[in-house]
């Protein structure tokens, strides 16, 4: 295990403060909407991205109080059909796909359209975040990523009062991501949040994790991170985000309708209708453990589906 | 002599053979091959494992009749046997060690949801053809015997619901195991049997 100096832990103060002020900066996000183009970004608690040569963070665990999960799992074991349908076989694949250049055209219903090339987005200041994800395969893992609120990206194209949603884009590239020769499946992978949701402090889009730029296997060089749903809505190597009136339709609710809906909000009591939610392997674990409601995040997500029949808006 | 050999020999590549898998994932476990979910790898290989040994033990009747190839009827049993082995380690392996034989969370995770039920269904169709299996009560049930064993086609059918229930959205793998099994269904059929030994004659 490398050891982490001590100038690169945060301190426990520092790291409670942000806590709060995410659940507050979530409540004002909730309560702002639609109009949220201009919610307060976080103070810079986090350090900037460096490159480490090897995996770092600040911290072992995550605000539950969770083990990290090794650098070697995180990069090892992923759901990324562009690549492969094996979740050990998407790293080999993947090792050769060129990151750079990169653009990410963002636009639609937005005051400001622009294509954002991949330095554009390492400008903004880049945080660790430590985020549990779960999949809905029923496995899950504590990572910590490094990225920024894509809430900054969105105040910068300036999205417009009848803009509802957003939708995500990824690479669509036969000749570098073999899965996509496969017409079984409709590419390119698209996913889609509401305008709240995608405005939340929690949703980040990252550009790396462990200290280190994102491998091609997760989702390099930029992907979405948002921790209260299930992975699959996490959508990687982004080329497009466009403001929409209408909700997107996704991937996975093309594939599979009755089965994949729009929100898929980690909701241990909402089965798929294949199996059961209730309960989740974290990856290096024995025994099982129970799914919780968005995640643990509910402190922070809940009000932003209040009144919402979670059950129907699955 | 020559004809010994041969029957011996497809029953020892088919006991060798059924082993292997098993060797292979207790290989992997020792030496940490078995990925980053080493439980649930299990319970997908021993599955296959399962489809596919009983998929091959329905190859063996069409195989004498339509072929004429007989050695294939003596391993039939072997290879029921050993798909109900690894269909027992399969289950065993997700009910008391992925759920710890915890009644309250298998309630939801088994009966609650239909991919698992329909296996169930099939390992409960397999279970008394695995104890009557013996040449004993082949006697003892006489008639009634075939007419039990011929269970195993609807044990195989449940599986590929199975199968095809559980995969996340490619479902062309069990369908094409669905497709076999459907095609040594069709075999048993008096009329396509008869149709298809008339064709080979020709
Ligand atoms: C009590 C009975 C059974 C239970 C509870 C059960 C449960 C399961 C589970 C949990 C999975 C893996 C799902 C996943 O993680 O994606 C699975 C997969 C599978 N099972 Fe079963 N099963 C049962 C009986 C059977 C039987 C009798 C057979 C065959 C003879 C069988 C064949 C398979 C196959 C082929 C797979 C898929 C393997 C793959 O995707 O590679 N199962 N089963």
């Amino acid at each position: 295990m490398e050891k982490i100096p001590a100038s690169e832990i945060t301190p426990e103060h520092l790291y409670f403060t942000r806590r709060q002020f995410i659940a507050a900066a979530s409540a004002v996000a909730a309560g702002a909407l639609l109009s949220a183009c201009g919610v307060p970004s976080p103070p810079p608690t986090a350090r900037p991205t460096i490159a480490q040569p090897s995996p770092q963070a600040s911290k072992g665990v995550d605000e539950l109080g969770d083990k990290l999960t090794p650098f070697d799992t995180i990069t090892n074991y992923n759901n990324f059909y562009e690549f492969s349908l094996d979740k050990e076989d998407v790293a080999p694949r993947a090792k050769d796909f060129k990151t750079s250049p990169w653009t990410v055209q963002v636009g639609g219903l937005v005051n400001k359209p622009r294509t954002f090339g991949l330095e554009d987005l390492l400008k903004f200041e880049q945080e660790e975040r430590i985020y549990r994800l779960r999949c809905v395969e029923a496995w899950s893992m504590v990572i910590p990523w490094l990225g920024f609120p894509l809430s900054k990206l969105l105040a910068q194209v300036e999205p417009q009062s009848k803009a509802k949603y957003v939708r995500f884009e990824t690479l669509l590239d036969p000749k570098q991501m073999p899965g996509q020769r496969d017409s079984y499946f409709d590419w390119p992978y698209v996913e889609g949040l509401r305008l709240d949701e995608a405005m939340h402090d929690l949703t980040i889009l990252a550009t790396g994790l462990y200290g280190k730029p994102l491998p091609p296997q997760d989702g390099a060089p930029i992907r979405l991170v948002v921790p209260w749903k299930y992975g699959f809505k996490s959508i990687k190597s982004i080329v497009k985000i466009d403001l929409v009136e209408a909700m997107p339709i996704s991937f996975w609710m093309e594939s599979a309708p009755n089965e994949y809906g729009f929100y898929a909000n980690v909701n241990p009591d909402v089965s798929h209708p294949r199996w059961s939610q209730a309960t989740e392997r974290r990856i290096g674990e024995f025994s099982r453990r129970k799914t919780i409601l968005f995640n643990g995040y509910a402190d922070q997500v809940a009000p932003l589906y209040a009144g919402m029949d979670l059950r129907k808006n699955f | 002599m020559l004809h010994a050999l041969r029957t011996q020999w497809l029953r020892v590549v088919v006991h060798i053979g059924a082993w292997i898998p098993f060797a292979v994932i207790v290989w992997d476990a020792l030496t940490n091959q078995l990925g980053a979910e080493p439980i649930r790898e299990t319970i997908l290989r021993t599955g296959k494992t399962a489809l596919i040994l009983l998929v091959l033990s329905l190859a063996c009747t069409p195989a004498n009749t339509l072929f004429g190839f007989k050695s294939a009827l003596k391993v039939r049993r072997a290879l029921g046997l050993y798909a109900f082995f690894y269909a027992l380690a399969h289950a065993t392996m997700f009910i008391g060690v992925d759920y710890g034989f915890d009644l309250a969370l298998l309630q939801g995770a088994l009966l609650e949801r239909p991919y698992a039920l329909v296996g169930a269904a099939a390992f409960l169709i397999l279970l008394p053809l695995a104890l009557t299996s013996t040449k004993g009560w082949m006697k003892r049930l006489g008639r009634r015997w075939t007419m039990l064993h011929r269970g195993v086609y609807l044990a195989a059918l449940l599986v590929i619901a199975h199968f095809v229930w559980l995969v996340k959205l490619d479902v062309r793998e069990p369908l094409t195991y669905g497709a076999i099994v459907l095609l040594l269904l069709a075999l048993r059929i008096r009329l396509i049997r008869e149709g298809v030994v008339r064709l080979r004659a020709l």
